[in-house]
C-alpha cells in the first residue's frame, strides 16, 4: 500500500461492482476489499458512492440482495447477480474494451 | 420487472420506512465494523482502528441519508411531507387561510360557472354527427341586411343545388295538445321532409317524415320527442302508427325522437309536422312570405365556399322553369354560414365580453391572493431563515412554498366548483332566453377538467412570487434587515397597480353597459308601454276556416272589453319588442315604382281597428281603422308608417297612393288611408321601422296566432285573470301565453345587454372589493414596516393630520398609477363590447370620469383605516420598543 489510493474511474464503478459480483455473492465490504485486493490497491471505493450504487443496481434489477448471517453470525446484506446483471456485466465490459482501445490507438498515434 | 422491482422496493420503504432505514443502517454499521476488524488486524489498536474507520466512511449519517435518497419514494415523501406541513401551516393560520380560500373560490368558481356556460355554445360542435357540414342559408335582402327564406326559394334550391345531401326549411309551430288530460300547448315545428336528415338524427322508434306527404291535404303526421313520449303518453312504444288530437286535429305518430335529441335551431320543440306547402307556388299563399329558416347538410367533401359558389349560380341565373317575383329575385344572393356560426352570432359578442371580465376577476382573485402570501412571508422569515440553517435547499424552500399555494388553491377549487354549480344555475336563471344550448350547460365533463387546470396554474401562479422572494432573500435574510423591505414591498404595489388597473377595466366595462342599457330604456319605442297589458292567444283546431278563427278573435276582444278597468283592447299579429319579429316581412311594391325593386321588406301587422290607438301610436296623417273595415273588400284600406312613407313618397302626400304586399301579381292595389308613427319592433336600438298595417279580417288568410293588448285604467298586471277569463268564456280551450305588462316585454327585450350588464356588475364589484383589500392590505403593511419611522415623525412634532395625510398620499399614488394604466386598459378592451353598446362610443368621456371616481373614493376609502392606525401611533410606545 506504498503507492496513493485513487477513486475509481468515474462511470466504471456499476461495472466493477458487477465484476466483483460475478465471482461470488458478496456483501458491501466485501466488494470493497475484492475491488482493492484485485486493482493491488490502485483503487479505492468510497464507502458512500459504494453503498448508493449497490441499492442503485438491485433497483434496476441487476442485482438481488439478502440478508444472511455471516460466519461470526452477524446480519449482513449480501448481493449476487442477476441474469440481468450477467447480461449487463458482458454489455459493459464490451463497451469498456472497446473504449481502452481506442483510448490507446490514440496514444499510440505518432504525429 | 424493473420498474415493478422499483415499485415495489419503493412501496416499501413507504410503508415500512422504520424497518427500511434499519436495514440501511444495519448495512453501514456493519460495513464500519468490518473496515475497523480490518485495521485491528493491521495492528492498530481497537480505538484506532475505530477512529481510521470512521474517518474512512466519513459521516454515518451522511452515508445512511445518501443511500436512503435514492428512489422515487423520496420524491413521494417529500410531497407528503410538504403537504402535511402546508395543512398544519394552514390550519393554524385560520384567517388567512379562509380569506384566501374564499378569494380563490369566488375566482375559480365565476370562471368554471361561465365557462361551462361558454364552452357548449360557442366551443363544442353542434351534438350531431359532422356538425361541421351542417349549414343556414338565409336569403340577402340588400348587401346589408339577411333573414328568411320563402317556400319559392326553397323549392328552387333544392331541386338545382348539387352541394346537398340534405336540404330542410323550418318554422315554429305551437300545437296544443287535447286529449283525456287538460290541454297542453306544446312548441314545435312544421318542418319540410329532409330536417331529420340534415341533423343527421334519426327517430329511435318508428320512421322519419315521407316526402310524399309533404304536400297540401297530406297525411296529419307528426314526430314527437322522448321527453313529450315520456311526459303524456308513458314512453309506450305502441304509441308509434297510432293518432294524438293536437289543434283539434288527428295527427299520426310516425316516430319518437332518442332521448338527448335536441334541436339547436328550436331547443324546446317536442313535435314536428311537416309544412305541406303548395309546391305550385300560389302567389298569394304564404309560400311566398319571408318567413322560414332554412338550413343544410352539406354533401361530404364539399366546402362551404364551393356550396356559396354552387347557390350564386343558382341565384344568378334564373331557369323559367322555376318562376321568381319580385321580392324573392335572389339578385343579392344566398349567404351562407356555418349552422353553429348563425345560432351563436347573436350571442357571441355577449358571452366573450362575460369571458373576458371573468378572466380579468380570476386574475384580480390570483393577485389578491399572491399579495395575501407576499405578505405573510413576510412575517414568516424568521421560519425560512431557520429551515435554511437546518440545511433545507432553495428548491426545497421553493418546493415547500409552492405546495401550500396549490394547497390553497385546490381548497379554493373544490369551493370553487360549489360556486360554479350555484353560479350555473343563476346563470341560467339570468340568462336571456334565446341563448343557444342552455340545455348543455352545467357542470360536467370538460368544464371539471377546466376547473382542474384552472386551479393548478392559479396555484403555482399564486405562489412563484412569494417563494422566489422568500428562497431568495433568506439567503441574506439576517444581514440586511431594512433593504429588504423596499423590495418586498415594491412587489406588493406592482401587484396592487395591477389590481386596481383591472378592477378599472371591468368598472368601465359596466358602467359603459350601464349608460347603454340607460339609453336605450330612454328611447320611445314609439308606442306607449305603460298600463299596457299583452298576451298570446292562439285560435287552434276546431274552427280551422278562417270565418271561424276572425270570428273567435272578435267575440274574444267583445268580451275582453267588457272587463272592468279595461280601457280599450285591440289584437295583432305582431307585437312589437315582443322577440317574434323577423317571421312575418313581406316584400312592398307601390304602384308608382317604375321597376319591381327588390326592396327591404316590410313589417306587416294584421290588427283589429283600435289597435293604433289602444298602442297610443301617433297617427300623423289619415285615418286609423275602424270597425267599417272589418269586412272583405277589393282594395284594401291599409296603414303605413311614417319611414316608409318618407322614403316612398318624400315630400309628397302618401295618402291615396297604392301598393301591394305578397299576393298574387293581379290582386286589386291596396289604398293608403293613414300614416302611423314608426314602431321599434325587432328590439330598441333596431330602427327598421317600415311597416304596414292591415286588417286581419281583410288580409288573405287569419292569424290563428295574435297579442291580444289592453290598455288598463290603473296597474295592467292584475287584470290579467280577468282578461284571460274574458277570452276563455269566449272558448276555454284556446290556449294564451305570455301574459305580461308591455313595460315587462320592453323589458325583456334586452334580456341580452341587461344578462351581460348584470354579470358585469357583479363582476365589477368583487374586483372593486378585491382591489381595496388590496390596498388596503400593502397600506397596512406598510404601516406597519414605517411604524417606527411614524413614531420618530409625530416625536419630532408631526401633527396626526399630516401623517394621516402621508399615507393616504402613499396609497392613493398607487391607485393613481393603478387608474392610469387602467384607463389605457379599458380604452383598448372595451372594443370587445362595442356591440352592445347604444347611443355611446366604447370611448364614452362622461363613463370613464364616473368609474374613476368611484375607483377613487372606494380606494381612499381602503387607505382611509392604516392611515388613521398612523396617525395613532403613540410615539413613546415606538421608540421605546426599539
Amino acid at each position: 500500500m506504498d503507492q496513493p489510493n485513487t477513486d475509481v474511474i468515474p462511470g466504471t464503478l456499476d461495472m466493477l461492482i458487477l465484476k466483483t459480483l460475478s465471482l461470488q455473492p458478496m456483501h458491501g465490504f466485501g466488494i470493497a476489499r475484492r475491488v482493492e485486493q484485485i486493482s493491488r490497491g490502485v483503487f479505492k471505493v468510497n464507502p458512500g458512492s459504494l453503498l448508493v450504487a449497490l441499492t442503485r443496481l438491485e433497483r434496476s434489477g441487476w442485482l438481488d440482495a439478502e440478508w444472511r448471517q455471516t460466519e461470526n453470525s452477524r446480519r449482513a446484506k449480501f448481493y449476487s447477480l442477476t441474469r440481468a446483471g450477467w447480461k449487463q456485466l458482458e454489455i459493459e465490459t464490451a463497451e469498456w474494451s472497446r473504449r481502452t482501445l481506442a483510448v490507446s490507438r490514440l496514444l499510440k498515434a505518432e504525429g | 420487472m424493473r420498474p415493478l422491482r422499483s415499485l415495489a422496493r419503493g412501496l416499501h420503504a413507504l410503508t415500512r420506512r422504520r424497518d427500511a432505514d434499519q436495514d440501511i443502517s444495519d448495512e453501514v454499521r456493519h460495513y464500519l465494523d468490518l473496515t475497523a476488524a480490518a485495521h485491528e488486524r493491521c495492528g492498530l489498536s481497537p480505538e484506532a482502528a475505530r477512529r481510521a474507520a470512521q474517518l474512512e466512511l466519513g459521516n454515518t449519517t451522511v452515508v445512511e441519508e445518501r443511500v436512503r435518497s435514492f428512489g422515487w419514494e423520496n420524491v413521494v415523501e417529500t410531497l407528503f411531507a410538504d403537504l402535511r406541513y402546508g395543512l398544519r401551516w394552514l390550519r393554524s393560520n385560520p384567517g388567512f387561510t379562509a380569506v384566501s380560500a374564499i378569494t380563490l373560490a369566488l375566482g375559480i368558481g365565476a370562471t368554471t360557472a361561465i365557462f361551462s356556460a361558454v364552452n357548449p355554445i360557442l366551443f363544442e360542435p353542434l351534438p350531431y354527427p359532422h356538425p361541421e357540414r351542417i349549414v343556414g342559408i338565409r336569403y340577402a335582402f340588400n348587401e346589408a341586411g339577411a333573414g328568411e327564406q320563402s317556400f319559392g326559394t326553397f323549392r328552387e334550391v333544392a331541386v338545382r343545388s348539387h352541394s346537398f345531401d340534405a336540404i330542410a326549411v323550418m318554422k315554429a309551430w305551437q300545437p296544443t295538445m287535447t286529449g283525456p288530460t287538460e290541454p297542453e300547448r306544446f312548441d314545435g315545428q312544421r318542418v319540410s321532409a329532409e330536417y331529420f336528415r340534415v341533423l343527421g338524427v334519426h327517430p329511435g322508434i318508428g320512421r322519419e317524415f315521407d316526402p310524399a306527404d309533404d304536400r297540401p291535404n297530406g297525411a296529419n303526421v307528426v314526430i314527437i320527442s322522448d321527453g313529450l313520449w315520456r311526459r303524456r303518453l308513458h314512453g309506450d312504444s305502441g304509441i308509434v302508427g297510432h293518432q294524438i288530437r293536437l289543434d283539434d286535429a288527428l295527427y299520426t305518430v310516425l316516430g319518437v325522437m332518442p332521448a338527448g335529441f335536441n334541436s339547436v335551431v328550436a331547443p324546446t320543440a317536442e313535435v314536428w309536422s311537416l309544412l305541406q306547402y303548395d309546391p305550385s307556388l300560389p302567389a298569394d299563399g304564404r309560400e311566398w312570405g319571408h318567413h322560414l329558416q332554412m338550413f343544410a347538410r352539406l354533401r361530404a367533401g364539399v366546402s362551404i365556399e364551393q356550396a356559396s359558389h354552387d347557390l350564386d349560380a343558382i341565384a344568378h341565373t334564373p331557369v323559367p322553369e322555376f318562376r321568381r317575383p319580385p321580392y324573392a329575385s335572389m339578385q343579392h344572393g344566398l349567404p351562407m354560414t356555418s349552422l353553429q356560426r348563425q345560432i351563436t352570432s347573436g350571442v357571441r359578442p355577449a358571452l366573450l365580453g362575460v369571458l373576458g371580465a371573468v378572466f380579468l376577476v380570476l386574475i384580480i382573485a390570483a393577485v389578491n391572493v399572491t399579495n395575501l402570501l407576499l405578505a405573510r412571508g413576510a412575517q414568516r422569515r424568521g421560519e425560512f431563515a431557520m429551515r435554511v440553517a437546518l440545511g433545507a435547499g432553495r428548491t426545497r424552500l421553493t418546493r415547500q412554498l409552492l405546495t401550500e399555494s396549490v394547497l390553497l388553491a385546490v381548497i379554493g377549487g373544490v369551493l370553487g366548483v360549489a360556486v360554479a354549480a350555484v353560479g350555473v344555475r343563476a346563470l341560467i336563471a339570468l340568462s336571456p332566453s334565446d341563448l343557444p344550448r342552455l340545455d348543455a350547460i352545467g357542470v360536467h365533463g370538460t368544464v371539471f377538467v377546466f376547473a382542474l387546470v384552472a386551479t393548478t396554474l392559479i396555484g403555482l401562479a399564486v405562489g412563484v412570487v412569494p417563494a422566489l422572494q422568500a428562497s431568495r432573500h433568506d439567503l441574506q435574510a439576517t444581514l440586511q434587515h431594512s433593504s429588504r423591505r423596499s423590495s418586498r414591498q415594491g412587489t406588493r404595489r406592482v401587484l396592487v397597480i395591477a389590481e386596481v388597473s383591472l378592477a378599472l377595466v371591468l368598472l368601465a366595462g359596466a358602467g359603459l353597459l350601464l349608460r347603454s342599457l340607460e339609453r336605450l330604456f330612454s328611447i320611445a319605442p314609439g308606442f306607449k308601454s305603460s298600463q299596457l297589458l299583452v298576451m298570446q292567444v292562439q285560435a287552434t283546431g276546431r274552427r280551422l276556416d278562417d270565418a271561424g278563427t276572425n270570428r273567435f278573435f272578435a267575440d274574444a276582444l267583445d268580451a275582453v272589453r267588457r272587463v272592468p278597468g279595461v280601457e280599450s283592447a285591440a289584437f295583432t299579429s305582431e307585437l312589437p319588442l315582443s322577440g317574434e319579429g323577423q317571421t312575418e316581412r313581406y316584400a312592398v311594391r307601390f304602384e308608382n315604382d317604375a321597376t319591381p325593386a327588390d326592396a327591404p321588406p316590410a313589417w306587416r301587422y294584421g290588427v283589429s281597428p283600435g289597435y293604433i290607438e289602444t298602442m297610443g301610436i301617433p297617427l300623423i296623417q289619415g285615418r286609423t281603422f275602424d270597425r267599417g273595415d272589418l269586412t272583405q273588400v277589393a282594395s284594401r284600406p291599409v296603414l303605413i308608417s311614417e319611414s316608409l312613407a318618407k322614403r316612398k313618397f318624400p315630400g309628397q302626400n302618401a295618402l291615396g297612393q297604392r301598393l301591394r304586399m305578397g299576393g298574387a301579381a293581379d290582386r286589386p292595389w291596396d289604398v293608403i288611408v293613414g300614416v302611423v308613427g314608426d314602431v321599434r319592433q325587432l328590439s330598441l336600438a333596431t330602427p327598421q321601422a317600415e311597416a304596414v298595417y292591415a286588417t286581419t279580417a281583410q288580409w288573405m288568410w287569419a292569424d290563428r296566432a295574435q297579442w291580444l293588448i289592453v290598455r288598463a285604467h290603473g296597474s295592467p298586471a292584475s287584470l290579467t285573470a280577468a282578461v284571460r277569463n274574458a277570452v276563455w268564456s269566449v272558448d276555454k280551450d284556446e290556449p294564451v301565453v305570455h301574459a305580461m305588462p308591455m313595460d315587462a316585454m320592453v323589458a325583456l327585450s334586452e334580456a341580452q345587454r341587461r344578462f351581460v350588464l348584470i354579470v358585469f356588475e357583479a363582476f365589477a364589484i368583487v374586483a372593486l372589493a378585491l382591489a381595496a383589500t388590496g390596498i388596503y392590505g400593502v397600506m397596512s403593511g406598510s404601516v406597519t414596516e414605517r411604524i417606527r419611522e411614524i413614531g420618530v415623525r409625530s416625536a419630532l412634532g408631526a401633527t396626526r393630520g399630516s401623517i394621516l395625510g402621508l399615507i393616504v398620499r402613499q396609497g392613493m399614488t398607487l391607485t393613481i398609477i393603478g387608474a392610469i394604466v387602467g384607463l389605457f386598459g379599458a380604452a383598448a378592451a372595451s372594443r370587445a363590447l362595442i356591440t352592445l353598446l347604444y347611443g355611446i362610443t366604447h370611448l364614452d368621456v362622461v363613463t370613464y370620469v364616473g368609474v374613476t371616481g368611484v375607483l377613487l373614493a372606494v380606494s381612499a376609502a381602503a387607505c382611509w383605516l392604516p392611515a388613521w392606525r398612523a396617525a395613532r401611533v403613540d410615539p413613546a410606545i415606538t421608540l421605546r420598543a426599539e
